[in-house]
């Protein structure tokens, strides 16, 4: 370990059933340093913090700590505080149902009896110096989720800590709140304190930060120096180039020629959702392909809910094929054709211990209806038939889904969706978190789909995935439609100066 | 555990890999004790009843016989499990008031009738509306205002038997003998095999011509593993899980009919005692995870035969009735224990640990 | 811009009650509702010092079972095995007192036992195991029945003279009492188990308010992922909230054999859902991290007090006290349902 670094981070690996969620990973970080962690969703950022917090347990590598000999275990949210590491996570991870002195103090253990009085003259001293508009004495849960998330910043700060680190902790702060904590970043700064700072947003990261380590896929892209990295070469880093794995694909399949090849498919005018979204217009023509891009947060996935139905539908017009019609829940949706295969694969797509038979005609069935159930001989027929069409690699039809590969998960959800024969078909990061292989399968099943006349939605956190899918792009930027590009405008460098936003030259 | 994934159509291994095979080797065992302890417990005689009829008779009749009511009760509560990772301890408390409405429609008031007031079958479906209203109360409960199953089901558990008992004004309403009531309880004339028999066998054709012909089976376990997901495939979550609660009352019903029938009166505190207890091992037993998901219908029924047996086995070696669920919850802390991840977790790393020089050794040989 | 603000109102940030207090302070004026009403339509029994003070003899064991379930409810757990608990204490002690010549300090040693073996084990399986609280807790109840009447089936009244003398001994209230027709001042009295009780309310309030440990508990029930992350150690803090709450329920063994005197599996019948309505009703969310033992406290004076009407009030059978509790219970959960979906939609 050098002598200048406060963490070093060694070959860090971690492992959940069927996904390699660190693979190899090195991190250092010096004192005195505010250092981004970047990566898009799926990319490791969390999971690697988890590990140095003791959240989770690594299976491989090494930490090493400044003042510390050799490798530093640290198995609980306990032990990492015990050496000096504070964390506020992207979620807030403090108990609405105390005060908010409590939640500062609580769990650093002292004394088993408080003083109380000291407690919360000691915490309103500490908000009144960090300019935190709250009582010491008031309910975390009264006070609003920023707030919230700055108590949660105060507790960090003052825990004396040697190693500070946020966790996309800005999302929701408002710009004067955002000043505030970089003031505070810097004071810790100035005392030699570490800070690892997770964000998506880009300008944030050019005001406050010294160095970038950037993560795709679970593995180490890079470490950079803030002065060597243009905002567009750190998107292309964070968004990867796999320009030279795959060939244009879009070429091999020609676009849909039908009669009805202007019809429009979806209309929606000013739609909105309880999601955080701004309302949008969107259509879709027979045959299109058409995708949602932005960063992470930018609102993409909750523009493609408020579509199916997924979120609480609060205000917009829906056209279906030209007729007016009401989607308010997933089965509306699913009723006028549309399908969705959902961003989080396992938490809303699979049905974990059911068999990849029952996942695959789960959807039909429900539109079919109660009363007429498939025969078991027919989903036989109907799950070994898309086992084949989409080259699902499982043990059997009947093996439960959860133990597939996350690859193959997908394609059982996008048998289940293809299966209700919909005409337009929205995938929502369908890619993510799988192999190269199947991926270029997905893709070229999307051009298929549409080459028969099916309108596609396609959203990826991948741009040249997009490119080589989409014909059309609607961009997206701080849950605004920010632009939507076509033809000649669709390349990596348009693309990114859209989703970077003005400054980006 | 290493599953080979070779199809093979062997009996004996496919059943090995079936949950079946946890209440079957309850089952075997309690064989095997009985075999040793007392060979006389499987014997089975022919005796005249009461009016003159030969029926069979032995424990292993009484066992078929007595868990009728909790194998039909076994149904229900396993698609409530399943659906919700919850159960319902209610289902005694309802027994009490269904079989309470029951009798005070056949009584029509009479405490001590000399005829019947009104047909069975209007007394019947009586109850059967009053138990569903009963697992309507407990479905609403659970589905839309998100209490715990548990302490929904508390809420019934605890005023049931005292509603039961407020129907007919805490009088005990005797049906006569030769109304023809006695039977569903009893025998019916001329056949030797006690009538709860096939009710419980009616039953389990019903629900299991609904498991084929509907696609209960699917949603319930769908909502059960992932109600996210099942709602983005356009199921409604909260009216399956209320729709198992209205299913689980009529097998209460019809597990209050047998049980009224059997004494043609009832006793408010004490009919069906302690079932919800068997009831919930029965799934348990049947190798079903209680914290809901994926359910096997027959294994249920299966273990609700199989604590019928743990019962009896039980009365013949002069255990109280009321000492009875001591017994049972111990039985039931085991099953949990063992089925708790974290257990398992440690298990199966013990047993990899003992397997490990084993396998190193065939490697070797290899 | 207006609509995505994430609620930025100062209104939010001056919310003075919090959901502890809201609840407390619907259980208080409940209570007082009812025992004003009673006054006012029922007559003299409610006017009389000594018609409070009994509410508070027959249900001081209550109160500690109680106790002992708001602390595992605020944590997020449930236990429902208190009832059996409680039954088998008294069923022990008293054939201890009886037929093993026993002292009271013995008995007392041995509910202290029997309390603290259950919580060590249940707190143990539901913390360490993690396996459900009720599943546990409900195997837990049969076992302490079944054993119960394994012990001793029969009812029988314990004769142990110096455990008698403890039960009869009566704690004077100085100035709160009623005339009677002769003009006769009777002083109110309560038993040494309201004592125990009242002591046991003081020291679990302290705990839970001021202690670490009692605030962990609210940690734990507030959020249990932010409580670890908070470095608070879930598993012992659950694990010491069951092992709490089986030695209250074994002190409140002790508490009701020293009111009734008497051995019978019957004793403590349905308690768990007394104690449980007890704690609903005094404000203890079901979901954990909201609840207030002077909240429990007024709740199981209010069950005590709707038991009183009902029965005052000429439905003297026995199923209407069972068929009102649980209508109260139900009301309350329905209302704390309705509260914890406000507080979602304002988050």
């Amino acid at each position: 370990m050098k002598e200048n670094h406060l963490v070093e981070m060694r070959g860090i690996c971690k492992y959940f059933p069927g996904v390699k969620a660190l693979q190899n990973v090195d991190f250092t970080l010096r004192p005195g340093e505010v250092h981004a962690l970047m990566g898009e969703n799926g990319a490791g950022k969390s999971t690697l913090i988890k590990v140095l917090t003791g959240v989770y347990e690594k299976d491989g590598g090494d930490i090493y700590l400044q003042g510390h000999d050799g490798a530093v275990s640290i198995k609980s949210p306990q032990d990492a505080q015990d050496v000096g590491i504070a964390t506020v996570y992207q979620e807030i991870t403090l108990c609405p149902n105390l005060t908010v002195a409590e939640n500062m103090y609580i769990g650093r253990g002292h004394s088993k009896v408080a003083n109380w009085k000291q407690m919360y003259t000691d915490a309103d001293k500490i908000l009144q110096n960090l300019g935190i508009p709250v009582s010491a004495k008031q309910q975390l849960g009264s006070c609003s989720i920023a707030m919230q998330q700055m108590v949660a910043i105060a507790r960090a700060v003052d825990m004396d800590c040697k190693v500070l680190i946020l966790d996309e902790p800005t999302s929701s702060l408002d710009e004067s709140e955002v000043e505030k904590l970089f003031g505070m970043m810097r004071q810790l700064k100035d005392r030699g304190v570490g800070i690892i700072f997770v964000t998506h947003f880009l300008d944030q990261v050019y005001e406050i930060c010294d160095r970038i380590t950037v993560m795709r896929d679970g593995q180490l892209v890079g470490e950079y120096e803030i002065e060597k990295m243009p905002r567009v070469d750190l998107v292309a880093a964070m968004l990867g180039k796999q320009m030279d794995d795959m060939a244009d694909i879009k070429g091999d399949y020609e676009t849909y020629a039908g009669a009805d090849a202007d019809q429009m498919v979806y209309e929606a005018t000013g739609l909105k959702s309880n999601a955080a979204v701004y309302p949008f217009d969107f259509h879709i023509k027979k045959g299109e392909v058409t995708g949602f891009t932005g960063l992470l947060g930018s609102g993409r996935s909750e523009c493609v809910r408020a579509i199916f139905g997924a979120d609480h539908v609060t205000g917009g017009s829906v056209k279906k094929s030209g007729k007016d019609v009401k989607i308010s829940k997933p089965l509306d949706a699913m009723k006028q054709g549309i399908a969705y295969l959902p961003e989080d694969r396992k938490g809303d797509g699979i049905i974990g211990s059911l068999s990849v038979r029952e996942n695959i005609i789960l959807a039909a069935q429900v539109l079919r209806g109660f009363l007429k159930p498939f025969s078991k001989a027919e989903t036989y027929k109907i799950a070994d038939e898309y086992i084949k069409l989409l080259d699902i690699k499982t043990a059997s039809a009947d093996t439960p889904i959860a133990s597939l590969s996350g690859g193959n998960q997908q394609k059982v959800i996008l048998a289940r969706w293809l299966f209700t024969h919909p005409d337009y078909l929205i995938l929502d990061e369908p890619t993510r978190g799988i192999d190269i292989g199947t991926k270029v399968d997905i893709q070229k099943l999307v051009l298929q789909l549409a080459s028969q006349g099916m309108s596609v939605t396609f959203i990826s956190s991948e741009l040249d995935e997009m490119i080589r899918t989409c014909s059309r792009l609607v961009v997206m930027r701080d849950r605004h439609v920010v632009g939507e590009l076509t033809g000649s405008d669709l390349n990596q460098n348009k693309i990114m100066s859209t989703i970077a936003g003005g400054e980006a030259k | 555990m290493t599953i080979e994934k070779t199809k093979d159509d062997n009996i004996l291994k496919r059943l090995l890999h079936s949950q079946m095979i946890i209440p079957l080797a309850a089952l075997l065992a309690l064989v095997v004790f009985n075999l040793i302890a007392d060979p006389s417990f499987f014997a089975i005689t022919i005796n005249q009843d009461s009016t003159g009829n030969s029926v069979l008779a032995g424990q292993l009749i009484s066992i078929l016989n007595n868990g009728s009511e909790l194998a039909i009760l076994a149904i229900g509560m396993t698609l409530v499990t399943a659906a919700t990772g919850g159960q319902d301890i209610s289902v005694g408390a309802t027994i009490a008031v269904a079989g309470s409405a029951m009798l005070a429609v056949l009584c029509g008031g009479n405490m001590r009738p000399d005829t019947l007031a009104a047909p069975i079958i209007v007394a019947f479906l009586f109850g059967v509306v009053i138990a569903m209203v009963c697992g309507a109360f407990n479905g609403v409960m659970v589905a839309v205002f998100k209490v715990q199953p548990m302490v929904a089901t508390l809420i019934l558990y605890t005023a049931g038997r005292s509603i039961a008992a407020w129907i007919n004004n805490n009088a005990l309403p005797i049906i006569p003998t030769d109304s023809g009531f006695g039977i569903f309880g009893g025998f019916i004339p001329g056949v030797p095999i006690p009538t709860p028999v096939f009710i419980a066998i009616a039953c389990f054709i019903v629900i299991f011509l609904v498991l084929k012909f509907t696609s209960l089976g699917l949603y319930v376990q769908s909502v059960g593993i992932n109600e996210k997901a099942a709602r983005l495939n356009g199921l409604n979550p909260t009216f399956i899980k209320w729709l198992t609660f209205v299913i689980l009352g009529v097998c209460v019903a019809v597990a209050a009919l047998i049980k009224v029938s059997r004494i043609s009166t009832i006793n408010y505190q004490t009919i069906a005692a302690d079932i919800e207890m068997d009831a919930i091992l029965a799934v348990a037993l049947g190798g079903n995870a209680l914290s809901g998901g994926k359910f096997n219908m027959g294994s249920s029924i299966l273990g609700a035969y199989v604590i019928q047996f743990l019962t009896t086995t039980l009365y013949k070696f002069n255990v109280a009735s009321a000492a009875l669920p001591a017994y049972k919850a111990v039985v039931v802390i085991i099953l949990v224990v063992l089925s708790a991840p974290i257990v398992r977790a440690k298990l199966s790393a013990i047993w990899k640990k003992i397997r490990s020089p084993k396998q190193a050794e065939v490697e070797a040989v290899k | 811009m207006a609509t995505l603000k994430l609620k930025r109102s100062e209104g939010a940030g001056k919310r003075a009650i919090t959901d502890t207090n809201l609840l407390l302070t619907i259980t208080i004026v409940v209570f007082a509702v009812m025992y004003i009403g009673a006054m006012l339509f029922l007559g003299r029994g409610f006017l009389r010092w000594q018609t409070f003070f009994n509410i508070l003899n027959t249900n001081a064991s209550l109160i500690i079972t109680a106790i002992g379930l708001s602390i595992v409810m605020i944590c997020g757990s449930i236990d429902i095995s208190v009832g059996g608990v409680v039954g088998l204490v008294t069923m022990c002690c008293a054939v201890n007192l009886d037929y093993q010549g026993g002292s009271p300090v013995t008995a007392l040693a041995i509910a202290l036992g029997i309390g603290l073996a259950f919580g060590v084990v249940q707190g143990f399986l539901v913390a360490y195991l993690e396996i459900q609280p009720f599943i546990v807790t409900l195997a837990g109840m049969f076992f302490a029945r079944g054993l119960t009447t394994i012990i001793h089936a029969e009812p029988f009244n314990v004769a142990n003279e110096a455990f008698l003398a403890l039960k009869d001994t009566r704690i004077t209230i100085p100035f709160l009492g009623s005339v009677n027709n002769s003009g006769n001042f009777t002083a109110a009295y309560m038993e040494i188990g309201v004592a125990v009780a009242l002591v046991l309310v003081v020291l679990a309030f302290v705990m839970l308010r001021w202690t670490s440990l009692g605030r962990s508990f609210y940690a734990l029930g507030g959020n249990r992922q932010s409580a670890l992350m908070l470095g608070i150690n879930t598993k012992r803090s659950l694990f010491l909230a069951h092992l709490i709450s089986g030695l209250l329920a074994g002190i409140a063994g002790y508490v009701y054999i020293m009111h009734s005197a008497s051995g019978a599996v019957t004793n403590a019948d349905g308690m768990e859902m007394n104690a449980i309505a007890a704690s609903i009703i005094g404000g203890t969310m079901l979901s954990g991290g909201v609840g207030n033992i002077i909240g429990t406290f007024f709740g199981v004076l209010s069950l005590g007090t709707i038991q009183n009407i009902v029965s005052s009030a000429g439905f003297t059978d026995a199923w209407w006290a069972k068929i009102t509790v649980a209508a109260m219970i139900c009301l309350f959960l329905v209302i704390q349902s309705i509260v914890l979906a406000r507080k979602k939609q304002t988050e």
